[in-house]
């Protein structure tokens, strides 16, 4: 398996990756259709926002234990991750993380042009949209005018450090995220505060010993309480309102970057064309299509009368699809239903011939 | 059964009822009370159940753990009375209590 990490320059010069399937989404139910598409010898190329595979398996619940996955009693979510990308293997699908499918759009010759929020391009014959809860984006602090600052002032993540030089910055949260990026930007910070509502942190110890570390030098300050409002006008913040146990305290800053977790948004699905109730895409129960022929629909982010958001579900509906996108891929071509059981030509894709 | 009172921002008080062993979340999303999300199921990985329990009400829950803690640092206006409703589980001991339903979840 080809993992591709992160990396704006991969659109290049080459122009776009040709490829029978795009999956949109490494979660368990994405990374099974590798499987499901791959013995019926359709390839695929995976795309997921996060920098990792599992989906919400790994982001959200990589240490707890799922029971109800066939077969297997008990499992956590990195281990049925981790079993899953040890199945796909021999397909050798190349999974891009880090990035977000922005853009769809069928070509007059009935493929799909997509785009990534990096720029690489994909033409394919065939797209599956295992999306799950949305795409993972960083929560947004519910503080009243936020969105105006969003991009000028307000920051959920840092692509070039000189933008924060010199400036009066305000980290806030406990993780990792706002603990390296305190340690990162606090040498070019002109100030540099951290707030977090309590005294104690999640990140790596040794990030909070430094922390603490620079706090003791007076080279940054740490203040323990919450931010209930932010003044400025026009995109440009200039204090926020932080509540401490002592009371209210009045913080100028020019910047601000809140690290409070992932949530799940549908994103830029939503602007494709499909049908969708409620967030979800509506498919036929046979194919799993969606209302847009060669664009299917599995695991959490499909609807159908008594649809159940369980993995196992998920993986059987990725099945009955790659038998309709067998159709889409190979017009014409007669399929012959095999077990992996006793079909040599099976065994011999799986590599165990 | 036991019951429940969750107070919404604006005041308005929900009185519910529900088996012992549920959780007050599962208790809030079966009755159709406004404002617990649960986005994870109730797997304490997202912090959308936050509530306030009533003082009178805080011995008897007992203190968050070191995981809810954790989670409770993703939560919005994060006060001493502070629980995800996913962790506490419902007793016929708790028959009564009342929680508010904060402002806004993240």
């Amino acid at each position: 398996m080809n993992v591709e990490a992160f990396s704006g320059q991969s659109a290049g010069g080459e122009g776009p990756i040709e490829t029978d399937v795009v999956i949109i989404g490494a979660g368990p139910v994405g990374l099974f259709a590798v499987f499901e598409l791959g013995l019926v010898d359709i390839k695929a190329h995976v795309v997921d926002i996060l920098d990792k595979p599992g989906g919400q398996c790994a982001e959200l619940y990589p240490e707890k234990p799922i029971y109800d996955i066939p077969a297997l009693p008990v499992v956590s979510g990195q281990e049925l991750t981790d079993r899953l990308l040890q199945q796909i293997k021999p397909f050798g699908a190349t999974l891009h993380l880090g990035e977000r499918i922005d853009e769809l759009e069928r070509l007059a010759d009935e493929r799909f042009r997509l785009k990534t929020d990096a720029g690489k391009e994909f033409v394919c014959k065939v797209v599956v949209v295992a999306a799950g809860g949305g795409s993972f984006t960083p929560k947004r602090p519910p503080l009243q005018g936020i969105e105006g600052f969003e991009g000028t002032s307000v920051h959920y993540s840092v692509r070039r450090m000189e933008n924060f030089k010199d400036r009066d910055i305000l980290i806030v949260g406990g993780g990792d995220s706002a603990l390296d990026w305190t340690l990162s930007l606090q040498p070019f910070a002109k100030s540099l505060t951290l707030l977090h509502r309590r005294d104690e942190f999640r990140g790596a110890p040794h990030s909070v010993e430094k922390m603490r570390e620079l706090v003791g030098q007076g080279a940054m300050r740490l203040l323990i309480g919450q931010v209930t409002k932010l003044h400025g006008a026009d995109g440009q913040l200039e204090a926020v309102t932080v509540k401490t146990k002592e009371g209210e305290e009045h913080v100028p800053v020019d910047v601000m970057l809140p690290f409070f977790g992932l949530t799940m948004k549908l994103g830029p699905v939503a602007d494709w064309g499909l049908n969708l109730n409620e967030n979800l895409i509506p498919v036929d129960t046979e194919k799993f299509e969606t209302s847009e022929k060669g664009i299917f629909a599995i695991g959490d982010i499909n609807w159908y009368p008594g649809k159940l958001k369980l993995i196992l579900c998920g993986f059987h509906e990725a099945a009955l699809m790659a038998q309709q996108a067998y159709k889409y891929v190979y017009p014409g071509k007669k399929l012959l239903f095999q077990y992996t059981t006793s079909s040599s030509s099976l065994k011999k894709k799986l590599g165990v011939a | 059964m036991v019951k429940i009172i969750f107070i919404q921002p604006d005041g308005q008080e929900q009185a519910v009822e529900a088996e012992p062993g549920v959780t007050l979340m599962e208790a809030a999303k079966l009755n159709d009370v406004p404002g617990i999300e649960a986005e994870c199921g109730g797997a304490c990985a997202c912090a959308t159940c936050h509530l306030y329990v009533d003082e009178a009400w805080r011995e008897k829950t007992g203190s968050p753990s070191q995981m809810e803690e954790d989670m409770l640092d993703f939560a919005f206006d994060v006060r001493e009375a502070s629980r995800l409703s996913c962790q506490i589980k419902l007793t016929p001991e708790l028959d009564g209590i009342t929680v508010r339903v904060p402002a806004k979840q993240f």
